[in-house]
């Protein structure tokens, strides 16, 4: 609902624009500054389909002389980047799936169920989004030892899902949500959870479809938490695979921009497929907090 | 749906319900109770993952605990003692406060700048919003590792094209900069769209009542867009401001897990994780780790006590 109107992404009612003189000069500067701002990944790409000798050939040149996808070729032989990527897969489903549920339950029972020390522990929640891997890092590390779960799936995931921020704005959300519907349901002897399931989860597509895809996106990012609490590369995910070990011993430029394009490019396709629900995610997950 | 049933449903059905009323009272309040059952599984991993940190970091914080957590003595406030006298500590909490001044204006100009150009164009909206957003959906480390190939001495792009032979990584004046640089690329595509979805909620008929009354493109931009996007302003540079003040992984990726020149470039995170795992001295990590925690506390309160100054002020 709030989620679709936040952005305006596709406006039929408008006719097509004419070409004003304010309008050529606006997009040729829109064309001017994306290009520019493109081409740092395109000489990603560009580099990575040289040989490694040509990529650090001086004078540097944009073009490469010989194509050749040996960079390419060399990733997916020394076996590693699948391995990374799967774990990123692994990780980040398990991550989205996990808060998605878990947020949803705890933001629909602060916005619409009365316990004893509700409103204490609202609070101690928001105190919760000041916390971070990168505040409280070695406390957090030094707990997850303590819990036997270093160098495993469960220490990189389980971490990651208790996001005080989006039980924040699915509570938010929930509260909106007008409370004569769930009361028209109650009357017909539907209980607590059915209401949940049937009513308020339909009408609660966009909110948890922005969480989900906000919270992938930041899962399949995260560096710092997967870096703390693995060293095994085995069990990395795609960033951190890429920061240890392929910076480790004199960096291959043409691979290290190929692994990277890989690291990226799943996330710019689900982009180019889903803009619409992606740019309304992160619009609304961030206006939530205005 | 179900409300509309309810509003159109026969008188008689509805006196009935009247009648009924009490007991249907009752009933939901049974069914509002025991919301508990919600909550609880978002409680129990906030419980182990964020309270119980915070609680055995501020244990911690008192000992002189290492790595393997065993024969951790009691040394009251040393570790805070230490901490505070430590140049070190300062000095790479002034690399982060540095690296925040820098970026912090810039991310939010660019980002205003950006969404104004991308709300005026008429055409092939998507691919404005494309172009700009894209990089931030690269891993921070992929980022880091390309501004660093772009900026690499010899190689580097960037100083070919611009005809410069500027020690971008290996100078202490520049090193901080070229993160700036990086962070800025990365990561303005995501105020860009608060930005730009907070301009698309602007009533379009504020710019049109502006313009019956003679208001040209300046006056409409100085007295209706930036005063109806000031919330938005707000929200971006706390969470630029608190994201800043943590980074961590542009750094270390770009100046390769070292300290950068002449130690320029070590930030605060970095320095409480050469502490716990580098040092080995967890217990002094902890304590450094919640002086950050309470800075960290400092900024976003600062935030809410502005927020609610206001709503007072416009009451």
């Amino acid at each position: 609902m709030t989620a679709a109107t936040v952005v305006r992404v596709k406006n039929p009612k408008r006719p097509k624009s004419k070409w004003t003189p304010g309008q050529i000069v606006l997009t040729s500067l829109g064309v001017l500054v994306s290009a520019a701002w493109m081409t740092p990944l395109l000489w990603a790409l560009l580099t990575s389909l040289k040989s490694e000798t040509e990529a650090v050939e001086v004078p540097t040149h944009w073009v490469p002389e010989e194509w050749t996808a040996q960079a390419w070729k060399a990733l997916f032989e020394s076996g590693n980047i699948t391995n990374w990527f799967v774990n990123s897969l692994v990780v980040s489903v398990c991550v989205t799936f996990i808060v998605l549920i878990v947020s949803a339950l705890a933001g629909y029972g602060f916005a619409r169920t009365e316990f004893r020390g509700k409103n204490a522990l609202l609070g101690l929640v928001m105190a919760g989004l000041m916390v971070s891997p990168a505040v409280l890092g070695v406390p957090l590390f030094s707990t997850v030892q303590s819990m036997g779960m270093v160098d495993t799936y469960w220490g990189m995931i389980l971490p990651q899902c208790a996001p005080a921020a989006m039980v924040y704005i699915l509570y938010k959300f929930f509260q909106s949500i007008p409370r004569e519907l769930e009361e028209a349901a109650f009357i017909d002897g539907s209980g607590r959870w059915r209401v949940f399931f049937t009513i308020i989860l339909p009408l609660s597509r966009p909110s948890l479809s922005a969480v989900g895809i906000f919270t992938f996106i930041s899962s399949w990012n995260n560096f710092l938490w997967p870096y703390m609490v693995t060293n095994n590369p085995d069990l990395m995910t795609m960033p951190n695979g890429i920061a240890t070990v392929m910076n480790s011993y004199g960096i291959q430029w043409a691979q290290l921009m190929a692994g990277g394009l890989m690291a990226g490019l799943p996330l710019v396709i689900v982009f180019v497929f889903f803009q619409r629900q992606i740019v309304s995610g992160v619009a609304h997950t961030g206006l939530a907090g205005q | 749906m179900s409300a509309v049933d309810t509003v159109v449903a026969p008188a008689a059905v509805r006196s009935a319900r009247a009648v009924d009323a009490d007991s249907l009272r009752a009933r939901m309040t049974r069914k509002v109770q025991h919301g508990g059952w919600f909550v609880a599984p978002f409680l129990v991993l906030f419980a182990l993952f964020v309270l119980l940190p915070i609680g055995r970091g501020l244990w911690l914080s008192f000992t002189d605990s290492n790595i393997s957590g065993t024969d951790a003595s009691f040394v009251g406030f040393d570790n805070y003692r230490e901490a505070f006298e430590d140049p070190l500590m300062w000095d790479t909490l002034g690399h982060s406060a540095y690296f925040t001044l820098l970026v912090v204006p810039c991310i939010v100009v660019l980002a205003f700048l950006l969404a104004v150009l991308a709300h005026h164009i008429e055409r092939a909206k998507w691919l404005w919003r494309l172009c700009f957003f894209a990089p931030f959906l690269l891993p921070s480390t992929v980022a880091a590792n390309l501004w660093q190939w772009l900026f690499n001495p010899g190689t580097g792009m960037i100083n070919h094209v611009f005809g410069l032979e500027t020690p971008w990584l290996t100078d202490k004046s520049f090193a901080m900069i070229a993160v700036v640089i990086t962070t800025l690329w990365w990561t303005v595509g995501f105020s860009f769209l608060l930005f730009l979805a907070a301009l698309q909620n602007i009533p379009q008929h504020l710019y049109e009542a502006a313009s019956l009354d003679g208001a040209n493109a300046w006056h409409r931009m100085v007295h209706i867009t930036l005063p109806m996007l000031r919330n938005i302003t707000g929200l971006v540079v706390t969470l630029q401001v608190l994201a800043s003040l943590q980074v961590f992984d542009q750094v270390v990726v770009m100046q390769d897990f070292g300290p950068g020149p002449e130690e320029s470039t070590r930030t605060f995170v970095q320095y409480t994780l050469e502490q716990g795992f580098t040092a080995y001295r967890v217990g002094y990590a902890s304590a450094v780790s919640m002086i950050f925690f309470l800075i960290i506390a400092v900024v976003a309160l600062g935030r809410m006590w502005l927020l609610r100054k206001r709503e007072e002020g416009v009451r």
